[in-house]
Protein backbone atom coordinates (compact mmCIF):
# COMPACT_ATOMS: atom_id res chain seq x y z
CA UNK A 1 0.00 0.00 0.00
CA UNK A 2 1.22 3.50 -0.81
CA UNK A 3 0.06 6.48 1.20
CA UNK A 4 0.72 10.10 0.33
CA UNK A 5 0.24 12.73 3.00
CA UNK A 6 0.12 16.48 2.34
CA UNK A 7 2.52 16.25 -0.59
CA UNK A 8 3.63 19.57 -2.10
CA UNK A 9 6.00 20.13 -4.98
CA UNK A 10 6.93 23.28 -6.84
CA UNK A 11 9.40 24.24 -9.57
CA UNK A 12 10.85 27.75 -9.50
CA UNK A 13 8.07 29.02 -7.25
CA UNK A 14 5.37 27.50 -9.49
CA UNK A 15 3.31 25.14 -7.35
CA UNK A 16 2.74 21.95 -9.32
CA UNK A 17 1.37 19.69 -6.59
CA UNK A 18 -0.62 21.16 -3.70
CA UNK A 19 -1.28 19.35 -0.46
CA UNK A 20 -2.09 15.97 -1.97
CA UNK A 21 -3.26 13.23 0.39
CA UNK A 22 -4.09 9.89 -1.18
CA UNK A 23 -3.78 6.17 -0.60
CA UNK A 24 -3.39 3.38 -3.14
CA UNK A 25 -4.40 -0.19 -2.33
CA UNK A 26 -2.61 -3.32 -3.61
CA UNK A 27 -4.26 -5.71 -6.04
CA UNK A 28 -6.33 -3.07 -7.83
CA UNK A 29 -5.59 -0.68 -10.68
CA UNK A 30 -5.22 2.82 -9.30
CA UNK A 31 -5.58 5.34 -12.10
CA UNK A 32 -4.46 8.95 -11.91
CA UNK A 33 -6.19 11.06 -14.53
CA UNK A 34 -5.99 14.72 -15.44
CA UNK A 35 -5.36 17.07 -18.29
CA UNK A 36 -1.86 17.57 -19.72
CA UNK A 37 0.12 19.77 -17.34
CA UNK A 38 -2.09 18.98 -14.35
CA UNK A 39 0.82 17.41 -12.45
CA UNK A 40 0.23 13.68 -12.99
CA UNK A 41 3.75 12.89 -14.17
CA UNK A 42 5.30 15.08 -11.47
CA UNK A 43 3.25 13.16 -8.90
CA UNK A 44 4.45 9.82 -10.26
CA UNK A 45 8.06 10.94 -10.47
CA UNK A 46 7.86 12.35 -6.94
CA UNK A 47 6.55 9.02 -5.68
CA UNK A 48 9.59 7.16 -7.04
CA UNK A 49 12.05 9.86 -5.97
CA UNK A 50 12.94 11.27 -9.38
CA UNK A 51 11.71 14.62 -8.04
CA UNK A 52 12.42 15.66 -4.46
CA UNK A 53 9.23 16.79 -2.75
CA UNK A 54 9.03 20.11 -0.88
CA UNK A 55 6.91 18.82 2.00
CA UNK A 56 4.68 15.93 3.00
CA UNK A 57 5.41 12.24 3.14
CA UNK A 58 5.26 9.15 0.93
CA UNK A 59 4.75 5.87 2.78
CA UNK A 60 5.51 2.53 1.15
CA UNK A 61 3.78 0.07 3.48
CA UNK A 62 4.53 2.39 6.37
CA UNK A 63 8.12 3.16 5.31
CA UNK A 64 8.61 6.89 4.80
CA UNK A 65 10.36 7.12 1.42
CA UNK A 66 10.65 10.92 1.54
CA UNK A 67 12.87 10.82 4.63
CA UNK A 68 15.17 8.07 3.43
CA UNK A 69 18.76 8.56 2.27
CA UNK A 70 20.07 7.33 -1.08
CA UNK A 71 20.99 3.84 0.19
CA UNK A 72 17.71 3.26 1.99
CA UNK A 73 15.82 4.39 -1.10
CA UNK A 74 17.80 1.93 -3.19
CA UNK A 75 16.32 -0.94 -1.18
CA UNK A 76 12.77 0.32 -1.81
CA UNK A 77 13.55 0.90 -5.47
CA UNK A 78 14.38 -2.77 -5.88
CA UNK A 79 10.71 -3.39 -5.06
CA UNK A 80 9.55 -0.89 -7.69
CA UNK A 81 8.85 -1.50 -11.36
CA UNK A 82 8.15 1.38 -13.66
CA UNK A 83 6.84 1.59 -17.20
CA UNK A 84 7.71 4.90 -18.82
CA UNK A 85 5.68 6.73 -21.42
CA UNK A 86 8.37 6.10 -24.02
CA UNK A 87 9.17 2.59 -22.76
CA UNK A 88 12.71 3.77 -21.87
CA UNK A 89 14.27 0.55 -23.12
CA UNK A 90 18.04 0.57 -23.40
CA UNK A 91 18.78 1.20 -27.08
CA UNK A 92 22.05 -0.68 -27.14
CA UNK A 93 20.60 -3.85 -25.60
CA UNK A 94 18.36 -6.46 -27.16
CA UNK A 95 14.86 -7.24 -25.90
CA UNK A 96 16.02 -10.13 -23.73
CA UNK A 97 19.00 -8.17 -22.40
CA UNK A 98 16.65 -5.36 -21.40
CA UNK A 99 14.47 -7.75 -19.42
CA UNK A 100 17.48 -9.50 -17.88
CA UNK A 101 19.13 -6.22 -16.85
CA UNK A 102 17.55 -5.88 -13.35
CA UNK A 103 18.44 -9.52 -12.66
CA UNK A 104 22.01 -9.00 -13.90
CA UNK A 105 22.37 -6.02 -11.61
CA UNK A 106 20.69 -7.18 -8.43
CA UNK A 107 20.55 -10.95 -8.27
CA UNK A 108 23.02 -13.81 -8.08
CA UNK A 109 20.97 -15.95 -10.49
CA UNK A 110 22.81 -18.09 -13.02
CA UNK A 111 22.65 -17.06 -16.70
CA UNK A 112 20.26 -19.98 -17.41
CA UNK A 113 17.94 -18.94 -14.56
CA UNK A 114 17.96 -15.33 -15.73
CA UNK A 115 17.16 -16.35 -19.28
CA UNK A 116 14.35 -18.59 -18.08
CA UNK A 117 12.85 -15.78 -15.98
CA UNK A 118 13.22 -13.26 -18.84
CA UNK A 119 11.51 -15.65 -21.25
CA UNK A 120 8.72 -16.20 -18.73
CA UNK A 121 8.20 -12.42 -18.32
CA UNK A 122 8.24 -11.92 -22.08
CA UNK A 123 5.77 -14.73 -22.64
CA UNK A 124 3.58 -13.19 -19.90
CA UNK A 125 3.31 -10.03 -22.02
CA UNK A 126 2.87 -12.07 -25.22
CA UNK A 127 6.26 -11.36 -26.74
CA UNK A 128 7.69 -14.34 -28.57
CA UNK A 129 10.54 -14.70 -31.07
CA UNK A 130 11.81 -11.17 -30.46
CA UNK A 131 14.53 -11.90 -27.91
CA UNK A 132 17.39 -10.77 -30.09
CA UNK A 133 15.77 -7.74 -31.64
CA UNK A 134 16.77 -4.25 -30.61
CA UNK A 135 14.16 -1.74 -29.36
CA UNK A 136 14.45 0.18 -32.64
CA UNK A 137 13.40 -2.96 -34.53
CA UNK A 138 10.08 -3.54 -32.75
CA UNK A 139 6.77 -1.68 -32.76
CA UNK A 140 5.60 0.86 -30.17
CA UNK A 141 3.16 -1.61 -28.62
CA UNK A 142 5.86 -4.26 -28.36
CA UNK A 143 8.22 -1.76 -26.75
CA UNK A 144 5.60 -1.01 -24.10
CA UNK A 145 5.10 -4.72 -23.46
CA UNK A 146 8.85 -5.32 -23.20
CA UNK A 147 8.98 -2.40 -20.74
CA UNK A 148 6.26 -4.12 -18.68
CA UNK A 149 8.21 -7.40 -18.82
CA UNK A 150 11.32 -5.58 -17.56
CA UNK A 151 9.30 -3.88 -14.83
CA UNK A 152 7.97 -7.20 -13.49
CA UNK A 153 11.26 -9.10 -13.85
CA UNK A 154 12.08 -8.84 -10.15
CA UNK A 155 8.51 -9.40 -8.92
CA UNK A 156 7.98 -5.82 -7.77
CA UNK A 157 5.59 -4.92 -4.96
CA UNK A 158 4.85 -1.56 -6.56
CA UNK A 159 4.23 -0.89 -10.24
CA UNK A 160 4.12 2.59 -11.75
CA UNK A 161 2.99 3.21 -15.31
CA UNK A 162 3.25 6.62 -16.92
CA UNK A 163 0.73 6.77 -19.75
CA UNK A 164 1.37 3.17 -20.77
CA UNK A 165 -0.92 3.28 -23.79
CA UNK A 166 -0.16 6.70 -25.22
CA UNK A 167 0.55 6.59 -28.93
CA UNK A 168 -0.99 3.14 -29.35
CA UNK A 169 -3.99 2.11 -31.39
CA UNK A 170 -7.17 1.47 -29.33
CA UNK A 171 -6.93 -2.31 -29.63
CA UNK A 172 -3.31 -2.49 -28.46
CA UNK A 173 -4.06 0.09 -25.75
CA UNK A 174 -6.81 -2.12 -24.33
CA UNK A 175 -4.46 -5.13 -24.47
CA UNK A 176 -1.86 -3.21 -22.46
CA UNK A 177 -4.48 -2.04 -19.95
CA UNK A 178 -5.81 -5.55 -19.44
CA UNK A 179 -2.31 -6.93 -19.13
CA UNK A 180 -1.42 -4.45 -16.38
CA UNK A 181 -4.65 -5.22 -14.54
CA UNK A 182 -4.08 -8.97 -14.81
CA UNK A 183 -0.53 -8.69 -13.50
CA UNK A 184 -1.66 -6.41 -10.68
CA UNK A 185 -4.25 -8.90 -9.52
CA UNK A 186 -2.01 -11.92 -10.03
CA UNK A 187 0.97 -10.54 -8.08
CA UNK A 188 -1.08 -8.33 -5.71
CA UNK A 189 1.05 -5.31 -6.63
CA UNK A 190 0.20 -1.74 -5.72
CA UNK A 191 -0.20 -0.32 -9.20
CA UNK A 192 -0.50 3.35 -10.07
CA UNK A 193 -1.23 4.26 -13.67
CA UNK A 194 -1.09 7.77 -15.08
CA UNK A 195 -3.37 8.26 -18.02
CA UNK A 196 -5.62 10.69 -19.80
CA UNK A 197 -7.18 7.96 -21.89
CA UNK A 198 -10.83 7.57 -20.88
CA UNK A 199 -11.00 4.13 -22.48
CA UNK A 200 -8.45 2.97 -19.89
CA UNK A 201 -10.49 4.54 -17.12
CA UNK A 202 -13.61 2.71 -18.22
CA UNK A 203 -11.74 -0.55 -18.79
CA UNK A 204 -9.64 -0.92 -15.64
CA UNK A 205 -10.32 2.08 -13.36
CA UNK A 206 -11.04 0.32 -10.08
CA UNK A 207 -9.88 3.43 -8.28
CA UNK A 208 -9.63 6.73 -10.11
CA UNK A 209 -8.03 9.93 -8.84
CA UNK A 210 -8.59 13.13 -10.79
CA UNK A 211 -5.78 15.67 -10.52
CA UNK A 212 -6.72 19.24 -11.36
CA UNK A 213 -4.51 22.31 -10.88
CA UNK A 214 -2.10 20.23 -8.82
CA UNK A 215 -4.73 19.03 -6.36
CA UNK A 216 -6.41 15.68 -5.82
CA UNK A 217 -9.75 17.01 -7.03
CA UNK A 218 -11.86 13.87 -7.03
CA UNK A 219 -11.63 10.18 -6.06
CA UNK A 220 -13.87 7.26 -6.91
CA UNK A 221 -14.31 4.29 -9.20
CA UNK A 222 -15.03 4.32 -12.94
CA UNK A 223 -18.72 3.71 -12.21
CA UNK A 224 -18.84 6.80 -10.00
CA UNK A 225 -17.60 9.07 -12.80
CA UNK A 226 -20.98 9.14 -14.56
CA UNK A 227 -22.79 10.17 -11.39
CA UNK A 228 -20.36 12.89 -10.41
CA UNK A 229 -21.48 16.46 -9.92
CA UNK A 230 -17.88 17.67 -10.07
CA UNK A 231 -17.79 20.21 -12.91
CA UNK A 232 -14.06 20.02 -13.58
CA UNK A 233 -14.15 16.23 -13.79
CA UNK A 234 -17.20 16.32 -16.03
CA UNK A 235 -15.58 18.78 -18.39
CA UNK A 236 -12.45 16.60 -18.51
CA UNK A 237 -14.28 13.30 -18.98
CA UNK A 238 -16.80 14.54 -21.51
CA UNK A 239 -14.36 16.66 -23.47
CA UNK A 240 -14.31 14.14 -26.30
CA UNK A 241 -17.36 13.78 -28.54
CA UNK A 242 -16.97 10.03 -28.28
CA UNK A 243 -17.60 10.15 -24.54
CA UNK A 244 -20.51 12.56 -25.00
CA UNK A 245 -21.98 10.07 -27.44
CA UNK A 246 -21.57 7.21 -24.95
CA UNK A 247 -23.17 9.32 -22.25
CA UNK A 248 -26.14 10.12 -24.47
CA UNK A 249 -26.56 6.46 -25.31
CA UNK A 250 -26.44 5.54 -21.63
CA UNK A 251 -29.07 8.16 -20.78
CA UNK A 252 -31.23 7.03 -23.69
CA UNK A 253 -31.11 3.43 -22.50
CA UNK A 254 -31.90 4.58 -18.96
CA UNK A 255 -28.48 3.45 -17.66
CA UNK B 1 28.20 34.88 -15.70
CA UNK B 2 30.60 34.21 -12.79
CA UNK B 3 27.69 32.95 -10.71
CA UNK B 4 26.71 30.58 -13.52
CA UNK B 5 30.31 29.36 -13.85
CA UNK B 6 30.52 28.63 -10.12
CA UNK B 7 27.18 26.85 -10.27
CA UNK B 8 28.44 24.69 -13.17
CA UNK B 9 31.68 23.95 -11.33
CA UNK B 10 29.82 22.94 -8.18
CA UNK B 11 27.44 20.76 -10.13
CA UNK B 12 30.37 19.14 -11.95
CA UNK B 13 32.11 18.34 -8.64
CA UNK B 14 28.93 16.78 -7.23
CA UNK B 15 28.54 14.80 -10.45
CA UNK B 16 32.11 13.48 -10.19
CA UNK B 17 31.49 12.55 -6.55
CA UNK B 18 28.46 10.54 -7.66
CA UNK B 19 30.47 8.90 -10.44
CA UNK B 20 33.15 7.67 -8.03
CA UNK B 21 30.79 5.97 -5.59
CA UNK B 22 31.08 2.25 -4.93
CA UNK B 23 29.74 0.24 -7.89
CA UNK B 24 26.63 -1.90 -7.30
CA UNK B 25 28.01 -4.94 -9.07
CA UNK B 26 31.61 -4.95 -10.20
CA UNK B 27 31.01 -7.57 -12.90
CA UNK B 28 28.51 -5.33 -14.71
CA UNK B 29 30.97 -2.43 -14.60
CA UNK B 30 33.71 -4.66 -15.98
CA UNK B 31 31.49 -5.64 -18.92
CA UNK B 32 30.74 -1.96 -19.55
CA UNK B 33 34.46 -1.16 -19.30
CA UNK B 34 35.29 -3.70 -22.01
CA UNK B 35 32.55 -2.28 -24.24
CA UNK B 36 33.88 1.24 -23.72
CA UNK B 37 37.44 0.11 -24.49
CA UNK B 38 36.20 -0.99 -27.88
CA UNK B 39 33.99 2.02 -28.44
CA UNK B 40 36.29 4.79 -27.20
CA UNK B 41 39.70 3.20 -27.69
CA UNK B 42 39.83 0.69 -30.52
CA UNK B 43 37.48 2.72 -32.71
CA UNK B 44 39.85 5.71 -32.43
CA UNK B 45 42.94 3.89 -33.69
CA UNK B 46 42.16 4.69 -37.33
CA UNK B 47 41.78 8.43 -36.92
CA UNK B 48 44.82 8.71 -34.62
CA UNK B 49 46.91 6.76 -37.15
CA UNK B 50 45.80 9.00 -40.01
CA UNK B 51 46.36 12.27 -38.14
CA UNK B 52 49.74 11.19 -36.78
CA UNK B 53 51.22 10.10 -40.09
CA UNK B 54 50.28 13.40 -41.77
CA UNK B 55 51.37 15.46 -38.76
CA UNK B 56 54.78 13.77 -38.72
CA UNK B 57 55.25 14.22 -42.46
CA UNK B 58 54.27 17.90 -42.44
CA UNK B 59 56.41 18.58 -39.35
CA UNK B 60 59.51 17.17 -41.05
CA UNK B 61 58.92 18.98 -44.31
CA UNK B 62 58.24 22.34 -42.61
CA UNK B 63 61.25 22.00 -40.29
CA UNK B 64 63.38 21.08 -43.29
CA UNK B 65 62.25 24.17 -45.20
CA UNK B 66 63.02 26.41 -42.20
CA UNK B 67 66.46 24.89 -41.55
CA UNK B 68 68.19 25.75 -44.79
CA UNK B 69 71.12 27.35 -42.95
CA UNK B 70 74.29 25.29 -43.77
CA UNK B 71 75.57 25.76 -40.19
CA UNK B 72 72.61 23.85 -38.73
CA UNK B 73 73.01 20.08 -39.13
CA UNK B 74 70.17 18.37 -40.97
CA UNK B 75 69.79 15.61 -38.38
CA UNK B 76 68.16 18.25 -36.14
CA UNK B 77 65.08 17.91 -38.37
CA UNK B 78 64.60 14.36 -37.05
CA UNK B 79 65.29 15.59 -33.53
CA UNK B 80 62.68 18.37 -33.88
CA UNK B 81 60.10 15.97 -35.31
CA UNK B 82 60.61 13.48 -32.50
CA UNK B 83 60.36 15.99 -29.68
CA UNK B 84 57.45 17.87 -31.25
CA UNK B 85 55.52 14.63 -31.58
CA UNK B 86 56.32 13.50 -28.04
CA UNK B 87 55.88 16.82 -26.27
CA UNK B 88 52.91 18.33 -28.01
CA UNK B 89 51.42 16.79 -31.11
CA UNK B 90 50.77 13.21 -29.98
CA UNK B 91 49.37 14.23 -26.62
CA UNK B 92 47.69 17.61 -27.01
CA UNK B 93 46.69 17.72 -30.66
CA UNK B 94 45.52 14.10 -30.68
CA UNK B 95 43.56 14.77 -27.47
CA UNK B 96 41.92 17.80 -29.08
CA UNK B 97 40.90 15.66 -32.03
CA UNK B 98 39.61 12.97 -29.68
CA UNK B 99 37.68 15.61 -27.71
CA UNK B 100 35.78 16.24 -30.92
CA UNK B 101 35.25 12.61 -31.83
CA UNK B 102 34.75 10.97 -28.44
CA UNK B 103 33.40 14.01 -26.57
CA UNK B 104 30.48 14.54 -28.92
CA UNK B 105 29.84 10.80 -29.01
CA UNK B 106 29.66 10.52 -25.21
CA UNK B 107 27.55 13.66 -24.74
CA UNK B 108 25.04 12.65 -27.39
CA UNK B 109 24.84 9.05 -26.15
CA UNK B 110 24.23 10.01 -22.51
CA UNK B 111 22.09 13.01 -23.50
CA UNK B 112 19.82 10.79 -25.59
CA UNK B 113 19.54 8.37 -22.68
CA UNK B 114 18.53 11.31 -20.50
CA UNK B 115 15.82 12.71 -22.77
CA UNK B 116 14.38 9.26 -23.54
CA UNK B 117 14.11 8.52 -19.79
CA UNK B 118 16.60 5.63 -19.92
CA UNK B 119 18.61 7.27 -17.12
CA UNK B 120 15.42 7.64 -15.05
CA UNK B 121 14.75 3.94 -15.66
CA UNK B 122 18.20 3.09 -14.27
CA UNK B 123 17.67 5.32 -11.22
CA UNK B 124 14.30 3.75 -10.45
CA UNK B 125 15.85 0.29 -10.56
CA UNK B 126 18.19 1.50 -7.83
CA UNK B 127 21.26 1.85 -10.08
CA UNK B 128 23.64 4.78 -9.60
CA UNK B 129 23.25 5.87 -13.21
CA UNK B 130 26.09 8.41 -13.16
CA UNK B 131 28.56 5.83 -11.91
CA UNK B 132 27.31 3.00 -14.12
CA UNK B 133 27.37 5.06 -17.30
CA UNK B 134 30.40 7.27 -16.74
CA UNK B 135 32.94 5.40 -14.59
CA UNK B 136 33.63 2.71 -17.23
CA UNK B 137 34.11 5.45 -19.85
CA UNK B 138 36.61 7.34 -17.68
CA UNK B 139 38.46 4.12 -16.81
CA UNK B 140 38.55 3.00 -20.45
CA UNK B 141 39.82 6.36 -21.70
CA UNK B 142 42.49 6.73 -19.01
CA UNK B 143 43.76 3.21 -19.59
CA UNK B 144 43.65 3.28 -23.41
CA UNK B 145 44.60 6.84 -24.39
CA UNK B 146 48.28 6.37 -23.39
CA UNK B 147 48.49 3.48 -25.89
CA UNK B 148 46.99 5.73 -28.56
CA UNK B 149 49.60 8.37 -27.78
CA UNK B 150 52.48 5.89 -27.95
CA UNK B 151 51.11 4.68 -31.26
CA UNK B 152 50.77 8.27 -32.42
CA UNK B 153 54.41 9.03 -31.57
CA UNK B 154 55.65 5.97 -33.45
CA UNK B 155 53.42 6.59 -36.47
CA UNK B 156 54.26 10.32 -36.44
CA UNK B 157 57.98 9.63 -36.49
CA UNK B 158 57.44 7.13 -39.30
CA UNK B 159 55.34 9.73 -41.17
CA UNK B 160 58.19 12.20 -40.69
CA UNK B 161 60.56 9.77 -42.35
CA UNK B 162 58.09 9.25 -45.22
CA UNK B 163 57.63 13.02 -45.69
CA UNK B 164 61.21 14.14 -45.18
CA UNK B 165 63.29 11.25 -46.51
CA UNK B 166 61.09 9.51 -49.10
CA UNK B 167 58.70 12.10 -50.53
CA UNK B 168 60.75 15.32 -50.48
CA UNK B 169 64.27 14.03 -49.73
CA UNK B 170 64.99 17.02 -47.46
CA UNK B 171 67.39 14.78 -45.56
CA UNK B 172 68.70 11.24 -45.75
CA UNK B 173 67.36 8.31 -43.73
CA UNK B 174 70.65 8.14 -41.83
CA UNK B 175 70.46 11.80 -40.84
CA UNK B 176 66.85 11.38 -39.78
CA UNK B 177 67.64 8.37 -37.57
CA UNK B 178 70.64 10.22 -36.10
CA UNK B 179 68.27 13.06 -35.18
CA UNK B 180 65.78 10.65 -33.63
CA UNK B 181 68.55 9.23 -31.40
CA UNK B 182 70.03 12.61 -30.52
CA UNK B 183 69.63 13.74 -26.88
CA UNK B 184 66.59 11.57 -26.14
CA UNK B 185 64.99 12.21 -22.72
CA UNK B 186 62.66 9.36 -21.66
CA UNK B 187 61.07 11.76 -19.15
CA UNK B 188 59.42 13.56 -22.06
CA UNK B 189 57.47 10.40 -22.82
CA UNK B 190 56.42 10.14 -19.16
CA UNK B 191 55.33 13.79 -19.25
CA UNK B 192 53.35 13.16 -22.43
CA UNK B 193 51.60 10.12 -20.96
CA UNK B 194 50.72 11.98 -17.74
CA UNK B 195 49.25 14.78 -19.83
CA UNK B 196 47.26 12.32 -21.90
CA UNK B 197 45.77 10.65 -18.84
CA UNK B 198 44.61 14.03 -17.53
CA UNK B 199 43.17 14.92 -20.94
CA UNK B 200 41.39 11.54 -21.08
CA UNK B 201 39.74 12.30 -17.76
CA UNK B 202 38.75 15.80 -18.93
CA UNK B 203 37.25 14.59 -22.21
CA UNK B 204 35.19 11.77 -20.71
CA UNK B 205 34.07 13.50 -17.51
CA UNK B 206 33.19 16.87 -19.06
CA UNK B 207 31.36 15.30 -21.99
CA UNK B 208 29.48 12.93 -19.70
CA UNK B 209 28.56 15.85 -17.44
CA UNK B 210 27.00 17.82 -20.30
CA UNK B 211 25.21 14.75 -21.65
CA UNK B 212 23.93 13.75 -18.22
CA UNK B 213 22.48 17.20 -17.59
CA UNK B 214 20.86 17.58 -21.01
CA UNK B 215 17.17 18.39 -20.73
CA UNK B 216 14.32 18.49 -23.18
CA UNK B 217 14.65 17.45 -26.78
CA UNK B 218 17.07 16.33 -29.48
CA UNK B 219 17.98 20.00 -29.92
CA UNK B 220 19.22 20.13 -26.33
CA UNK B 221 21.23 16.96 -26.88
CA UNK B 222 22.89 18.68 -29.84
CA UNK B 223 23.65 21.72 -27.68
CA UNK B 224 25.05 19.51 -24.93
CA UNK B 225 27.24 17.80 -27.50
CA UNK B 226 28.62 21.13 -28.77
CA UNK B 227 29.26 22.37 -25.22
CA UNK B 228 31.03 19.11 -24.38
CA UNK B 229 33.48 19.53 -27.27
CA UNK B 230 34.08 23.26 -26.67
CA UNK B 231 34.64 23.01 -22.89
CA UNK B 232 36.73 19.84 -23.17
CA UNK B 233 38.97 21.56 -25.74
CA UNK B 234 39.34 24.73 -23.67
CA UNK B 235 40.15 22.70 -20.55
CA UNK B 236 42.69 20.62 -22.47
CA UNK B 237 44.50 23.80 -23.53
CA UNK B 238 44.37 25.21 -20.00
CA UNK B 239 45.62 22.03 -18.35
CA UNK B 240 48.28 21.66 -21.03
CA UNK B 241 49.73 24.93 -19.80
CA UNK B 242 49.38 24.02 -16.11
CA UNK B 243 50.90 20.54 -16.48
CA UNK B 244 53.73 21.86 -18.61
CA UNK B 245 54.52 24.49 -15.98
CA UNK B 246 54.41 21.85 -13.25
CA UNK B 247 56.37 19.08 -14.96
CA UNK B 248 58.78 20.75 -17.36
CA UNK B 249 59.64 24.23 -16.13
Amino acid sequence: MIKIQNLCKSFDEVEVLRDITLSFEPGISNLVIGASGSGKTVLLKSLVGLHEIDSGSILYDGRDFSKMNFRERKEIRKEIGMVFQSGALFDSSTVVENVMYPMDMFTQMSPAEKLERANFCLSRVNIVNANHKFPSEISGGMRKRVAIARAIALNPKYLFCDEPNSGLDPKTAILIDNLIQELTQEYQMTTIINTHDMNSVMEIGEKVVFIHQGKAWWEGSHQDIFDTQNKELESFVFASKFQVHINQLKKASGG
Amino acid sequence: MFQQSFFQLGQYILFIKKVFQKPEKLKMYWIQYLKELASLGLNSIGIVFLISIFMGAVLTIQTGINLENPFIPLYLIGYATRDSMILEFSSTIVSLILAGKIGSNIASEIGTMRVTEQIDALEIMGVNSASYLVLPKIAAAISFFPFLVIMSIIVGVWGGWLGGCVLTEVLSTGQYIEGLRYYFLPYYVVYSLIKTSVFAFIITSVSSYYGYHAEGSALDVGRASTKAVVYSSVLILLFNLIITQLLLV
